[in-house]
This record gives structure tokens, C-alpha cells and sequence, in this order.
């Protein structure tokens, strides 16, 4: 949850407005004016501005509520070093009346469990009946929510709109009681009310439920609450998520990466990377007694020596008491720090999800022909290190390619065309690993998509368009801060290093898929003449039978056709190209490649699944597959593919039999 | 047509030697391949001395095992084998027959033979100078699009038409008029009169234009089609008919005549059986509005096409003759064309009592 919470109160606090310039005659004097001043607390301020925070209409209300809660989830068991196992679960309420379906429902219980580290017992009514209450402000860590603001605001918006307080249980180890509370929050004061707290049973041993009732409305497609689970898995595949559907289904995302994120270190701010407001207050603030001592303490990368080299551009004294600088002096300070040279800041504050993990979200929850990832090295805007992760999945799958084929069987009346479909790329956008549904057109992620020449990689483009084509753009930005236009934290703003840094990883994956493409047109088109000599070697034969008054041996001559086409098709070249003697995916590296005959590549194998089927049908000894972990999925299979094993043909390359 | 006579034409040899190109050629491993002489302004040579637009010498190979010619040799051969069925079966059939005919599904596949009858079209054109054969000869007819009145009769299937007893709606000219299928049996004529317009000839033949000067009427709707000019040239090379075109004063109307006197680019080998080289120009002429007296706004200002038109007209080696130059280039500079129908602006029978008349009184045509 973001809010410029500072900047808005202060436009709010009417004692700092001027009064009119020259009112002819005030209908209301200084004094009655003066008695009217009273404080605003936060929690008022959002009831009536709750679209800042992402709460505009019932629709996008429903799905902050649920990102609000499972983005806590992912951030707890993260920071508490667990792999996270969550559920969503989201029920229509009747609210008295005959049950509607959910498409037509207005209120909706959502209830979110995680198996993190839970939350003591004193800390639970603030933290979900207390606006700004939290634990990730006042550092410089990556992680989803910042504020301490997401989880209450979610609470007093169902509080709001229906009424119902706050329900969570809680329980910190399998010793420890579970603890219930249901808690309400008191918006004069932004204070919680305790409604209901109690010892219970719980069957898990460790986590943490919040369960909420809001005013929403359900409806898939994009931005919806649905699409926002599966962009989630996409970026968070080390993270297990069952979502249990307004419809009644049950949604299992599997992990399909073994290993959390690394965790990432807290840093202290860089100096370019603050403002001169920040600083003012950072001076305020700091322990330090010495200027020096604040600069070399309170920054990261600024040792003693540099602090006192900034103390001498900006004529101050290395021993003055930073509480009096101010004014004038902190502007020059200000403007010193900014005109020294200060080593890039630490990016082991970041933690990045990896090549590796965004192909396996990709290959997992889209269907395709071909993935790619590439992650750019950390850089640094403002002070602030980030860095960015692109990855792309191309076409529709094998199975897609074969239905639609089977499709066309019917022949074309004049007039008809094979339908070419002429939809449009997909860009998936993630800061911090969280998805960004909303204002797609005002994030840098975007403009640098429509920015880069996909047409130079075999992919169409309109001008000033998304690129065309069965395509899923991933772009993830991981940073300290990451910078938001606004303050629901929607799109990523466009400064020059960011979009930079985008366009570099866009242009690497374009790369990766121009490669593809281009092999996979040549083999086609070799596969394509092979067919079409083939084809018509029938119609010129037979036709020639007719002509010669059906004399002919037409057997003969088909055979000797058929002999030229094959030489003329280059026979085992063409198997090269169609990638049958096992090309793999060569110098196409963090890629996967999918075809009918199988998946090339760094395909990931599914985890705490036993292997099942170990024995390959073409007889091969079971140790060729230890790097391969046949795999198979019961019940909620999202995906299947089909296909014969290929042998790895280089060891850091994994193929993966799936009995579908 | 049931009961013409079956004969092993020549053509039906010429298109199983379609088969016999691909046999052969797959007995001795090589690339079945067909040479078409090339149909275009490159490959047509104006002969000065007969008077016709010839085709070069120029042929272009299509393969079989070539991609980009692949599907087109496999239909060319499938175009073959209809036209020779027609044969066998002594039928006539149109394009659009054929283009239907020859469509189908290709085993295995969900693919068409051909998807549409504008590409079947080229193919028989195609067929027809590579095995050098009529249109006609290939039992392909086209629309009958074509009318005409006079002191003409004609036996056609075997019954008796007299041209000038038909009213004014006269005998439609089917598309082949070949002997075996259109005798002339009587022609009294002096001359024949082809006009580019229906309505213009509907004019003429009301006003019995052909009775008081004793001519035959023809036209052909716009482009005359096959039938009527080869009806026209077979009553000129026959009947010895003099042979005068009556268009519009623009550049189609100009090229009309060049196709009626010296044959068509596209199927300059045609140009043997059906240019007439001795046909007359008599109107309208840019030069006759003024002769005539047409006010400048009956006409119409000419447009880019039209000019580019001209301008190509102008460019070919049968368009030489000072007097076209002349001709065409009276039509540029003055800017504006004027259809036939203008003259209406006069009188409405000023074509058939004054134009024509004074036209053939002072032999004012051009060759
Ligand atoms: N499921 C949970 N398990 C453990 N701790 C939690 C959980 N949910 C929230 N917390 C704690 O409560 C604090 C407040 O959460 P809240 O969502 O209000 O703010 P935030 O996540 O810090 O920032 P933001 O407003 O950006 O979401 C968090 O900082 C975290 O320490
Ligand atoms: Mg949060």
C-alpha cells in the first residue's frame, strides 16, 4: 500500500491554506474559522478518500483486498525464511437474501491463510485495525508492501461497506495457542477495538488466517481477482497457491521452484537517493553527534573520509551538531552530496527472482512454444538499486498448434481465409514480485515495450503499437523503492535508467525469440515444401492419368515424383532443421523450447511429486533420466503435454518426459 | 452442340501432351517443366508489314519442383485434363465452369486446387499459347456479349437466322463462330459497321441505319468479345467487307480499335485469326468536335488515368502513324474526351442522319 500520505495531509490541513486574497466581506471571520480547525486522523482522511488506496469501485476493491492480504502472506513467510503454502479463498455472501451467483453477488468473504511465522498476540488488533502500523516502513529492504497501511485498510474498507469486523487467527508455532480476534478499527482515533479475542484450536500448526467481508463484485478476465492469482504464480514460483474460487473450484498452483528467493539485505539510504526534505528530517533524527559521524552512519557508502570531503564542499564543519544544520546550510550540504562522487549503492539489498524461476513460472502457467528469461545486472537510479528481470513466453503450445489445424479440415468456400488472428502481445508487469493489473499505458514497463523494434526479432509490430502475436511479455522491477506514478502503486514511473534497463532486457529475450523464430521458419518452410511437393505429386498424377485415358501406371510415376521431391528437399537436412536429430535449444541460453515431440531446455521439474513412471517407453536405462524428473500431475492438471522422451544433449540441458 | 461430329482434334493431342511432358520428364529424373511464351508488352512485336501484333519468342519455365511454382504447375496440368475432358465430351463450357470443375480439396490436406477463378483464368490463357490453341478450339466460351442486324444470314445449330428480320434487338453473337459451329450462308452488305456501344448501336439500329446504307451493325458491348470479333473478321476476310469502328473519342475507345486492328497484347498469338488490319478508324476523333461543332461542355475533362493512358497509346509501335500521333495528341492538349453519346446534344438522331453519313460521304476515317 502506498500513499503520500505526508504531501495530502498537508493540503488537507486547512490552517496552512491562505485566506482569500481581498474578500470584499468575510461570511465567516478568523475566529469562527479558528474554532471550526480540528485534527484529521489518517483513518478519516481515507474514508473518504479510499480510491487512493485502491478501493475506486467493487470490482478492483475485491481484488485489493485479496492482494493486500496475500501479498502479507508471501512477505511473512519470505522474511521468516519458510516456503510459502497459501489459500484463497473467496465465497459469495448471501447477506439474508436467496444466494446469487457470484458473478451477480455484491459481498464477498475473503479469507486468506499462510504458513508464515504468525503474529504475537499484542500485535494483532493494530496491525489490522491500525492504519499506518507495520514493520516495513522504516527500513530500506525489498519486500512487497512498504506502508503498513495494506492489510487495515482492507479491514476498514469491509468495515465500511458491510459492516463485519476483522477476523484472524494466528498462531506462531505448533507450542504456541492459536489465538482468534475479531477486531474493528475506531476511525476517529485510527485505534483498534477488540470485538472478540479467544484461544482456539487450529489445525495448522503455524500461520496466520485473515478472513474479511467487503462490498466487491466478481467478474474475470483482466484485472480480476483470478488474474492476479496467475500472474502471482507466474513471479512467485518457489510460493504454493490454492485459490478456491467464488465458482466453487479448486485452484492448485503447485511450487515448481525449490528454493526461496535469497533474502534480501537491509540497506541504508544512499545519499543520491534522498531528498532534501528527507534529509532535513534524517538531520533531525540521527543519533550521530557529528555531521561527519551522521553522514559515514546514517548512508550507505559514504566512509569517513568521503563524509568529511562533503563537510569541506559544503563549508561546513565535520563536527557541527547535524540538529542545527538547517536552512540554508542543509541546502548546501544537500547540493554537495549530490555534486560527489559516491560509489553505486550495495545490491544485495535486492533479491531478484532469477532466470531460472521465471521460466518455470512462465512454462507453468502459459501455454507455448517457446520461454526465455534474462535478468540485467543491478543498476541504480536516484541512489536506489534495482534491478530488472524480463522473460517471454512465445506461441500457443503444441496441442494448440495441432487443434487448430484440425480446425481448418473443413474446406475454404471462396472468399474465406485461414483466419489469421491478429491479437496483440500480452505485457505482464511485477514490482517487487507483485503484480501491476492497473494503468498499463502509464508504466515505463509498457512504454518500453512498445518502444523496442520487435519486428527486428520476426515478430510484428503496428506503429506505436504492442507487438502481435500468441506472445506474453514479463517484466519484473525489484528495488528498495520502487517508483510508482502514483500512490496505488500501479504503474512504474519512467525515469531514463529504469527504461534503459527494460529495453536492454526486453531486447535480449527479442533476441532469444528472433532466433527461435528464424530456426523454426526455416525448418518450417523446408517441412512445408517437403509437404507440398507431396501433396500435389497426388493432383499431378492423377490428372495426367485422366489425360492419358486412365492408361497410365500411375504408381510408377508417383514413386518417381516422389523420389525427386525428397532429393530435392534436402532429406536430412531438413530433420536438422526440424530439430528431430536434437539440436536443443543451443546458444539460446535460459530458454525452453516446446514442440510435439517433446520440450528442450531448463524445463523445470515439479516438486514433492513422487516420480511416477520412470520407465520411458523407448527403453532408455533410468539413469539418462536423473537429471530429469518425470513428473506427473493428478486431478487439477493445468497443463498437460505429450511427447517422447529426448535424450539430453547437453548436461546443463534437461528434458522432461510428461505423460499427459 | 450434342450433335456435332466427334473428331480426335489436334487440340486433344496438344493437351495430353500436357501428361507426356510430366511422364517423360519423371522417366529421365528430371524437373517436369512446361515453357509458356511470356504475355506481356515485353514479348509482342508489331509486324509493319502484316499489320499485327505478334508474339515474341520469350517463354518462361514453370516447374514442377519448384515452390513457388509448384501448386501452379499442379493446376495448369488440372486445367489441362478439364479442357481435354470438354474435348472428349464435345462440349463448350465457360471459365467460370472450369475454374468450378477443376476446384476441389486436396487429398490429405485442407487444401484447395484453387481458391478463386482468377486464378484458373490465367491458367487457360496460359494454355492456350503454350499449345498454341484458340480459346475457341478449347471449347472455353465466353459470355455472349455481342448484337448484330443487317442483310445477314446465318445458320447456327442448324437453324436458319436472317439478321434483318430480327427487329431491332438483332441476333446475339455467341461466343464462337467458328464455321463448324456459324455458317454464313448470304451476306449483301457493302460494309460493316462495329460500334463500341450498345447504346449507340441501339440508336443505330432503330434509325435502320444498316438498311439505308446497307451495312451490317455489330457490337460488343465495350471490349468487343472473341465472338464478335472474329465474326467481323470472318466477314471482312470472307466477304471482303470493308471493316469501320465507331468509339468513343478516348483512350480506351482508341485502343478498342488497336485491339479490333492489330490484335491484344495479352494474346497477341490470337492476333492471326482475329485482327482485322485494314479496319478504319471513322470516329469520334478529337478532331470532330470542332468539324462538327460539339461545344466544349459536352465534353469531359480528362482524367490522370486517362492521360497516363494516352501517354502509353502515344509509346506503342502500332500507334505510330503521324496521323495517330496527331489524333492522340489533339486529345491531350485539348484535355477533354467526349463519349458518342454526346452528339445526342444536337439532335437525338444526329448520329445516324448527319455524323455517320458525312463521315462516309468524306472517307474521313483514319487506318
Ligand atoms: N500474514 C502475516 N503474517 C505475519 N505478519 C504480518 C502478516 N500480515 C501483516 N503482517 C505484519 O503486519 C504489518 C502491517 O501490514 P500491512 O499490510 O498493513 O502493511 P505493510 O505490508 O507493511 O505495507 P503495505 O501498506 O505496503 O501493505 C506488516 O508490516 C507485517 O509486519
Ligand atoms: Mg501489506
Amino acid at each position: 500500500m502506498g500513499l503520500c500520505l505526508y504531501g495530502d495531509m498537508r493540503k488537507l490541513n486547512p490552517s496552512k491554506t491562505s485566506p482569500p486574497a481581498t474578500p470584499p466581506k468575510p461570511a465567516v471571520s478568523a475566529v469562527e474559522m479558528g474554532a471550526r480547525q480540528r485534527d484529521i486522523s489518517v483513518s478519516e482522511f481515507f474514508t473518504k478518500n479510499r480510491h487512493l488506496l485502491g478501493f475506486d469501485n467493487p470490482r478492483k476493491a475485491l481484488l485489493t483486498c485479496v492482494k493486500e492480504a496475500v501479498d502479507n502472506a508471501l512477505d511473512a513467510c519470505e522474511e521468516a525464511g519458510i516456503l510459502p503454502d497459501v489459500v484463497v479463498k473467496v465465497e459469495a455472501v448471501a447477506n439474508g437474501e436467496p444466494p446469487l451467483p457470484p458473478s451477480q453477488a455484491s459481498r464477498f468473504r475473503i479469507t486468506v491463510t499462510d504458513n508464515g511465522p504468525g503474529i504475537i498476540r499484542q500485535q494483532i488488533p493494530p496491525i489490522f485495525a491500525k492504519l499506518l502500523y507495520g514493520s516495513k516502513f522504516h527500513r530500506l529492504r525489498m519486500s512487497r508492501g512498504q506502508q503498513g497501511m495494506g492489510i487495515s485498510a482492507a479491514g476498514m474498507y469491509g468495515q465500511l461497506t458491510t459492516g463485519k469486523p476483522v477476523q484472524i487467527i494466528s498462531r506462531t508455532s505448533a507450542r504456541a495457542p492459536a489465538h482468534y480476534f475479531e477486531v474493528q478499527i475506531d476511525t476517529k482515533k485510527n485505534e483498534p477495538l477488540i470485538l472478540e479475542k479467544k484461544q482456539i484450536a487450529w489445525e495448522s500448526q503455524r500461520g496466520t488466517q485473515v478472513t474479511m467481508e467487503v462490498e466487491g463484485r466478481y467478474q474475470k478476465g483482466r484485472a480480476s481477482v483470478d488474474e492476479y492469482i496467475e500472474q502471482t504464480i507466474i513471479a512467485n514460483p518457489h510460493a504454493r497457491l490454492t485459490y478456491l474460487t467464488p465458482e466453487g473450484e479448486t485452484k492448485e498452483h503447485p511450487r515448481t521452484y525449490p528454493q526461496l528467493p535469497p533474502s534480501p539485505r537491509e540497506i541504508k539510504p544512499h545519499p543520491y537517493g534522498i531528498e532534501l526534505g528527507m534529509l532535513l528530517k534524517m538531520l533531525q533524527d540521527t543519533k550521530s553527534h557529528w555531521l561527519s559521524g551522521f553522514l559515514a552512519g546514517d548512508f550507505s557508502r559514504v566512509s569517513p573520509r568521503l563524509a568529511e570531503d562533503i563537510c569541506k564542499a559544503a563549508g561546513l564543519s565535520p563536527r557541527a551538531r547535524p540538529r542545527d544544520v538547517h536552512g540554508q546550510a542543509a541546502e548546501t550540504l544537500y547540493k554537495a552530496i549530490q555534486s560527489t562522487k559516491i560509489m553505486a549503492p550495495p545490491t544485495n539489498c535486492l533479491s531478484p527472482i532469477g532466470e531460472k524461476a521465471i521460466l518455470s513460472g512462465l512454462y507453468q502457467q502459459i501455454k507455448g512454444d517457446f520461454y526465455t528469461a534474462a535478468s540485467r545486472p543491478p543498476a541504480v537510479y536516484r541512489g536506489n538499486p534495482f534491478v530488472i528481470e524480463a522473460g517471454l513466453a512465445y506461441g500457443r503450445g503444441p496441442e494448440q498448434g495441432q487443434e487448430s489445424q484440425e480446425k481448418q479440415a473443413m474446406p475454404l468456400a471462396e472468399g474465406e481465409q485461414q483466419q489469421d488472428d491478429n491479437e496483440l502481445a500480452r505485457v505482464i508487469r511485477y514490482a517487487n514480485r507483485v503484480p501491476l493489473l492497473y494503468q498499463q499505458s502509464a508504466c515505463a514497463i509498457f512504454k518500453a515495450v512498445l518502444d523496442t523494434g520487435w519486428r527486428n526479432y520476426g515478430v510484428s509490430q503496428s506503429r506505436g503499437a504492442l507487438p502481435s502475436g500468441p506472445m506474453v511479455i514479463f517484466v519484473h522491477m525489484a528495488s528498495v523503492w520502487v517508483p510508482f506514478t502514483s500512490e496505488s502503486k500501479e504503474a512504474i514511473a519512467d525515469y531514463d535508467e529504469i527504461r534503459k534497463e527494460i529495453t536492454l532486457a526486453l531486447r535480449e529475450c527479442g533476441r532469444r525469440l528472433g532466433a527461435f523464430l528464424s530456426r523454426r521458419e526455416r525448418a518450417d518452410s523446408e517441412h512445408r515444401r517437403r509437404n507440398i511437393f507431396e501433396l500435389y505429386i497426388e493432383e499431378v498424377v492423377e490428372s495426367c492419368n485422366r489425360l492419358k485415358g486412365g492408361r497410365l501406371p500411375t504408381a510408377k510415376l508417383k514413386e518417381q515424383l516422389q523420389k525427386m521431391a525428397l532429393a530435392r528437399t534436402g532429406g536430412e537436412k531438413t530433420d536438422e532443421l526440424l530439430g528431430k536429430n536434437g539440436g536443443g535449444p543451443e546458444g539460446l541460453p535460459h530458454s525452453i523450447i516446446v514442440t510435439s515431440e517433446g520440450v528442450e531446455g531448463e524445463v523445470p521439474a515439479l516438486i514433492g511429486e513422487a516420480p511416477e513412471g520412470a520407465v520411458s517407453s523407448n527403453g532408455a536405462p533410468e539413469e539418462e533420466e536423473k537429471t530429469a524428473k518425470p513428473s506427473r500431475r493428478t486431478g487439477k492438471t493445468r497443463r498437460r503435454r505429450g511427447g517422447k522422451q529426448r535424450t539430453a544433449g547437453k548436461p546443463t540441458t534437461r528434458a522432461v518426459r510428461r505423460k499427459a | 452442340m450434342a450433335q456435332k461430329p466427334r473428331r480426335t482434334s489436334a487440340v486433344e493431342k496438344k493437351l495430353v501432351g500436357v501428361a507426356d511432358v510430366v511422364i517423360t520428364a519423371a522417366q529421365r529424373r528430371k524437373d517436369p517443366t512446361l515453357a509458356i511464351p511470356v504475355r506481356s508488352l515485353s514479348n509482342v512485336t508489331f509486324n509493319q508489314r502484316n499489320g499485327l501484333i505478334e508474339m515474341g519468342k520469350r517463354k518462361q519455365a514453370r516447374s514442377f519442383f519448384n515452390v513457388g511454382m509448384a501448386k501452379k504447375f499442379m493446376q495448369t496440368v488440372l486445367v489441362a485434363d478439364a479442357l481435354c475432358e470438354l474435348q472428349r465430351a464435345n462440349l463448350t463450357t465457360s471459365l467460370r465452369e472450369i475454374y468450378y470443375r477443376t476446384k476441389h480439396t486436396i487429398k490429405n490436406s485442407h487444401e484447395n486446387t484453387l481458391d478463386t477463378q482468377d486464378e484458373s483464368d490465367p491458367l487457360i490463357e496460359d494454355l492456350e499459347v503454350t499449345l498454341a490453341a484458340l480459346r475457341e478450339e478449347l471449347h472455353v466460351r465466353a459470355e455472349n456479349a455481342g448484337s448484330v442486324v443487317g442483310p445477314l444470314v446465318l445458320v447456327d445449330d442448324g437453324d436458319r437466322v436472317d439478321c434483318a428480320k430480327l427487329g431491332k434487338g438483332g441476333y446475339s453473337v455467341p461466343s464462337i463462330v467458328e464455321p463448324e459451329y456459324l455458317q454464313i450462308t448470304r451476306c449483301t452488305a457493302d460494309f460493316v459497321l462495329l460500334v463500341e456501344k450498345g447504346t449507340q448501336w441501339n440508336r443505330l439500329s432503330e434509325d435502320k441505319f444498316w438498311r439505308t446504307y446497307n451495312c451490317i451493325l455489330l457490337t460488343g458491348n465495350g471490349q468487343p468479345p472473341r465472338g464478335v470479333r472474329r465474326l467481323a473478321r470472318r466477314l471482312h476476310e470472307e466477304k471482303r467487307l470493308p471493316v469501320y469502328v465507331l468509339v468513343d473519342n478516348d483512350p480506351w475507345g482508341y485502343y478498342i480499335y488497336s485491339v479490333i486492328k492489330q490484335g491484344s497484347i495479352n494474346l497477341a498469338f490470337e492476333s492471326q485469326r482475329m485482327a482485322i488490319p485494314k479496319a478504319k478508324f471513322i470516329g469520334l476523333s478529337s478532331g470532330d468536335p470542332e468539324s462538327y461543332g460539339l461545344p466544349r461542355n459536352v465534353g469531359i475533362k480528362l482524367n490522370d488515368k486517362d492521360i497516363a493512358r494516352a501517354r502509353e497509346l502515344l509509346a506503342y509501335t502500332w500507334f505510330q502513324k503521324k496521323s495517330w500521333q496527331e489524333e492522340i495528341k489533339r486529345m491531350l492538349s485539348s484535355g477533354l474526351k467526349y463519349e458518342l453519346d454526346a452528339l445526342a446534344n444536337k439532335d437525338f438522331q444526329y448520329l445516324t442522319k448527319q455524323y455517320l453519313p458525312r463521315k462516309l460521304k468524306e472517307k474521313d476515317w483514319l487506318d
